[in-house]
Parts: C-alpha cells; sequence; structure tokens
C-alpha cells in the first residue's frame, strides 16, 4: 500500500450492491441459502454496506421473490449495513417487518426510463417515495436515494446534468441521506461524469453522494477515479462484477468490487475492505452461478496462482 | 505533481486536446495470441486499421522466429501492407541484424525495447539492462544514418513478474539513456498491469524530470482493470502520446488466461467522452476489432464492442 496521496478523499466507503443489483440482473435464479451465504461472507470482508435485496413484487423481479427469507435468515454483523429496496408504501412495510433497518428508493433522470421501469413519471414516483420517506422518518429509518440514468438513459440517450441535479435535489430534500447516481447503461466517460457532478455538487453537499458506475463500456473506473478526484467518497461496486446489462445483450453492468478496492489499494485511500476476503466471496458466488468473475483483478490473481 | 493539483488542472480542462493513439494490435496483440495468424490476415489487418484514421500501426517484429513464431513472416507482412501515405509503421528491431532486415523490407521507423528490471531483462533477453542498451548503440547509429525514427520502450514501469515493486527513479534513468541515445519518444510500460493510478503518477513525476512530456507515450495493460484509470492520470499529467491494441488483443504471458493491452476501443471511447481529438474512427475500429476476432475465433475484449454487439 502507497502513502496516502492528498487532494483524495482519505476514506472511501464502499457499497456492495452484489446481492441484490447483481443477482437482480444475472439469469440464474439463485438458491435463498446461496444468496445468505454470499452475504454472510461479505459481511467479514470489510464493507460498511451490503444491498440485501429487493421488496418488489415477486411478479416483477423473480430474482428477489425469497426477500423476506433472504432478510431473516443473514446474519447481522456489527457495523455493517444491510439496505433493502422498496419502491412503495408496501414494500417499506414488507421490509420492516422483515427485521430491515435500513431502505433504498429509486429514482431516475429520465422520464422515459421512469415509465419503462416502473410504469409512472418522475413526480408520481416521487410522491411514492416521499410516503416511503415520511414511514421512515417516523421509524428513523435511514433511506438512500438512486437517480438511474445519470450519464445516458436506453431510450433518451443524453441525459441533462440539470436533470439528475434537480431529481436529486428532490430525492435529498424528502429526506434521503444520500445519494447515489447511477450510470445505468455505463455509457459515461470521465467528461460527462465530471459535468454531472459539478451540476449534482450544486445541489448537494459532497459528503451525501455516492456513484454507481456500470462498466458496460469499460469506463468505470475511470469515471470513480473522476469523481473521487472532485472529492466523492462513497462508491458502489458489485463482487465479481455480478449483474450484466439488460438494455446490451451479452454485455457487462456493474463494476467488480475487487477492481474498485485494488484501485483505491493503489492510491492509498482506506476503505476497510479485505481486497482477498472480496475475491474468495466472488470465487464461491461465481462457483455457484457457474460463470466466470467479471472481475479482472480475480482472473489475474487465480490465473498467477496467487488465489487458489 | 500531487494528484489535488493534477485534478484542478483536469478540472480547468487542462487535458491534451490531442491524443496520437499508437496501434499495437497487430505486433504485441498479436505477439501474445496464442493462435498463428496467417499472413493474409495479418495484412489485412492492418489495412483495415490504415483506414480507421490511426497515425501509427506497430507492423510486425523482426526477431528471430525461434524466439517469436507469430512474427516468422515479418518481411512479407512488412512488404505486403498498404503504406498509406501519412501513417506511420514501426516495426520491433532488437538488434543491428533485425534493423538492417527490417530497413531491407522497407521499414522507416524501428523500436527498441529496455526495461527497468534487471531480473527480467536477464530472463527475457538474457542479458543485463546496461548490456541491452549498449546492444541499441548499434541500432541507434545505423538509424541515424538511415534518418530512421526510433521509438524506445521501457517495460515493467509500474511492477515486475519477477521483483515486484520498481523504484520510479529506475524507470526515469532507464528512460533517460534511452532518450539520450537518440529515441524520439519514450513509451513506458505497464507490462503486466499492476500499477495504479497512484503508481502512474509517481513514476510519471520521476520520468519528467528527465524526459520532457511531449516525448512521452504510456503502454497500460489492464490484466488488473486499471488501464484506463491509469491512462486517465497520465493524460491529466501532460502525456498525449497512449498506446493500444484493437480488441484489446494480446493476453498476458504472466498471468495465464487474464487480459493484457488495453482496447483500442475502449480507449478511443473515453478520448472521446473528454472531447479529445484522436482522428480514429470509432465506427471503423470496431469493424476491424470484428474481423480479427472473428479470424482468431474469439471473443473480443473490448467492452464497448461486446456493449455495441446486439447478439
Amino acid at each position: 500500500q502507497e502513502p496516502q496521496v492528498s487532494g483524495l478523499p482519505e476514506y472511501i466507503k464502499i457499497v456492495e450492491v452484489g446481492p441484490r443489483d447483481g443477482l437482480q440482473n444475472e439469469k440464474v435464479i439463485v438458491p435463498t441459502d446461496i444468496k445468505i451465504e454470499l452475504i454472510n461472507r461479505l459481511s467479514k470482508t470489510g464493507v460498511p454496506a451490503v444491498e440485501v435485496t429487493s421488496f418488489v413484487s415477486s411478479k416483477w423481479v423473480p430474482q428477489m421473490a425469497d426477500h423476506k427469507e433472504v432478510m431473516r435468515g443473514i446474519e447481522r454483523h456489527p457495523g455493517v449495513q444491510y439496505p433493502v429496496l422498496t419502491p412503495n408504501l408496501q414494500g417499506f412495510h414488507s421490509a420492516i417487518a422483515a427485521g430491515a433497518t435500513e431502505v433504498s428508493v429509486f429514482g431516475a433522470a429520465s422520464e422515459s426510463f421512469s415509465k419503462m421501469n416502473i410504469n409512472c413519471s418522475i413526480e408520481e414516483s416521487m410522491e411514492k417515495f416521499d410516503e416511503v420517506a415520511k414511514s421512515a422518518r417516523n421509524l428513523n429509518i435511514p433511506v438512500r436515494g438512486y437517480v438511474s440514468c445519470a450519464l445516458g438513459c436506453p431510450y433518451e440517450g443524453n441525459i441533462i446534468p440539470a436533470k439528475v441535479a434537480e431529481v436529486s435535489k428532490r430525492l435529498y430534500s424528502m429526506g434521503c441521506y444520500e445519494i447515489s447516481l447511477g450510470d445505468t447503461i455505463g455509457v459515461g466517460t470521465p467528461g460527462s461524469m465530471k459535468k454531472m457532478l459539478e451540476a449534482v455538487m450544486k445541489e448537494i453537499p459532497l459528503a451525501a453522494l455516492a456513484v454507481h458506475c456500470h462498466d458496460t463500456y469499460g469506463q468505470a473506473l475511470a469515471n470513480i477515479l473522476t469523481a473521487i478526484q472532485m472529492g466523492v467518497s462513497v462508491v458502489d461496486s458489485s463482487v465479481s462484477g455480478l449483474g450484466g446489462c439488460p438494455y446490451a445483450k451479452g454485455a457487462t453492468g456493474n463494476v467488480a468490487t475487487e477492481d474498485v478496492i485494488y484501485m483505491l489499494n493503489g492510491l492509498g485511500i482506506n476503505t476497510g475492505v479485505n481486497l482477498y476476503a472480496v475475491m474468495e466471496a466472488g470465487n464461491f458466488i461465481c462457483t455457484a452461478l457457474n460463470k466466470r468473475t467479471n472481475s479482472k483483478v480475480a482472473q489475474a490473481c487465480f490465473n498467477t496462482g496467487t488465489i487458489k | 505533481v500531487p494528484l489535488c493539483q493534477v485534478s484542478t488542472a483536469a478540472a480547468a480542462g487542462a487535458y491534451p486536446k490531442r491524443v496520437k493513439v499508437v496501434e499495437v494490435g497487430p505486433r504485441d496483440g498479436l505477439q501474445n495470441e496464442k493462435n498463428v495468424v496467417p499472413t493474409p490476415v495479418k495484412i489485412n489487418l492492418i489495412n483495415m486499421l490504415s483506414e480507421t484514421g490511426l497515425q501509427v500501426i506497430e507492423a510486425t517484429s523482426f526477431v528471430s522466429p525461434k524466439w517469436v513464431p507469430q512474427m516468422a513472416d515479418h518481411t512479407e507482412v512488412m512488404q505486403g501492407i498498404n503504406k498509406v501515405p501519412g501513417i506511420s509503421y514501426p516495426v520491433l528491431t532488437p538488434n543491428l541484424k533485425g534493423f538492417q532486415a527490417a530497413v531491407a523490407a522497407g521499414a522507416k521507423e524501428v523500436s527498441i525495447f529496455g526495461a527497468a528490471s534487471e531480473m527480467f531483462t536477464q530472463k527475457n533477453i538474457n542479458c543485463s539492462i546496461e548490456e541491452s542498451l549498449e546492444r541499441f548503440h548499434e541500432v541507434m547509429a545505423a538509424a541515424r544514418a538511415a534518418s530512421i525514427p526510433v521509438r524506445g520502450y521501457v517495460s515493467c514501469v509500474l511492477g515486475c513478474p519477477y521483483e515486484g515493486k520498481i523504484s520510479a527513479a529506475k524507470v526515469a534513468e532507464v528512460s533517460k539513456k534511452l532518450y539520450s541515445m537518440g529515441c524520439y519518444e519514450i513509451s513506458l510500460g505497464d507490462t503486466i498491469g499492476v500499477g495504479t493510478p497512484g503508481s502512474m503518477r509517481e513514476m510519471l513525476t520521476m520520468v519528467m524530470k528527465e524526459v520532457p512530456v511531449g516525448a512521452l507515450a504510456v503502454h497500460c495493460h489492464d490484466t488488473y482493470g486499471q488501464a484506463l484509470a491509469n491512462i486517465l492520470v497520465a493524460l491529466q499529467m501532460g502525456v498525449a502520446v497512449v498506446d493500444a491494441s484493437v480488441a484489446g488483443l494480446g493476453g498476458c504471458p504472466y498471468a495465464q488466461g487474464a487480459s493484457g493491452n488495453v482496447a483500442t476501443e475502449d480507449l478511443v471511447y473515453m478520448l472521446n467522452g473528454l472531447g479529445i481529438h484522436t482522428g480514429v474512427d470509432l465506427q471503423k475500429l470496431m469493424d476491424t476489432g470484428t474481423f480479427i476476432c472473428n479470424a482468431l475465433n474469439r471473443r473480443t475484449n473490448s467492452k464497448v464492442s461486446q456493449a455495441s454487439c446486439r447478439l
């Protein structure tokens, strides 16, 4: 590990989204006990947050049908948060009943994406989330807000930074403690990341921002680097780069946690995460899914015999 | 230069306005592919690359076929390709004999390979760094006499498969020697892809004390997925020449099954997004990548290509 480079955050919080965002976009339905095992292994890697599951209707997302069992079945490690997705009040109540202590809501910076994904306008979705946020506040449950399509939309193409800032501000004002800006289809580059963050940073304090970069066009680490150079200190990633892109068949999706940690280690930035432990969790889930890892670090380490 | 100052410069829009992309697929790429590629396929690959807007295409290597069977057809390739005016087709020449063969075959630019690691040099070419540089004196003298530009490569600049960590001072020392010998450009190679933006910054800071940034290039391997992030930092520090390989051809000989070169398509995608001019037509580049991957019967390593392919 190298001495800390001045100007970059000293610590970066990694939000591990593999069990939810990752598995949700994997074709193979994963048995409940495998999901639980994966989450338990991730809990031991040092990541401070693991996104566990999604309280959506199993009709829409069959992979997350076992949300209650997963939530009840996992070990809860001290110092680790276990957020779950709750698209509406019903999902929220269900999540709380199952023991959730943090929830997330998903907005989008694109009207078309919002309509195609959750069948309502951005404004309508914000009203639903507001209900969730109010109930959450009453129960002292923190809420994380996601903004999808922050750097481009599969339907609308280019997304203007001002729109991302507007939606982010809405979510922040309703009480979300953190806003995760998602490059949903991975089309962003350091150029568009910088412009988008400049617009959002006018509305939201830096400390409340996270980036959720997809690696569909290989740009994720460069985009994350750009974000952290601008002071962002929360990064979402997915063990083994689980989760393909539903909009580009055969293409990759989430950035791999291993590859992010490798970069941050090289920059001397503290994450608290044990890279080898993540690689082992990645090896576990890839074996269970019978697939190759999407993490280049894992590929390189397994192939040089550094990890057996 | 501290990374915060670098990022301020970047935030102020201080990326280079133009970047020269040096395409190494036909040489570095194919050299590290298992399947031996027939000569006509190599020639077609280079001809297709010549249509993409790339200004520099590393064509082949004048080494003994005993060492590098993939490059055994170097003379035929050199003589068979369309040499498009305005495009440079450098070739590797490890010694005087190779240089002479290259020139006889029509080469107008050559490259020589040094390393920042003693052990790597020993294992790779069976001599010390100092001895390797001495061998190159002959090539430099002959090149100067023939007015042939020479590009110098430094391998293992961010780490060595045998020695592990490599000191930035050593990289600077070897780079300076190559530059002083007369190389017009020094390409700094992260041979096993272990570098990160932190080590890239540190290494470049030292090298830039000895070699002007206008004479520097980076040659990043993507074995650990760090290539584009490393290239981004190099650009922020003023480097404006980047090596890459179409379709990310060329695995890593030190990590079986792992990837090697960064894909030219992914690099150009990033540079386009930064508004940096390259002159390269991304679609034509992707088509060329598709061609060579079909010929090699393998999947592309370029994520841009994968994403754009609607199966």
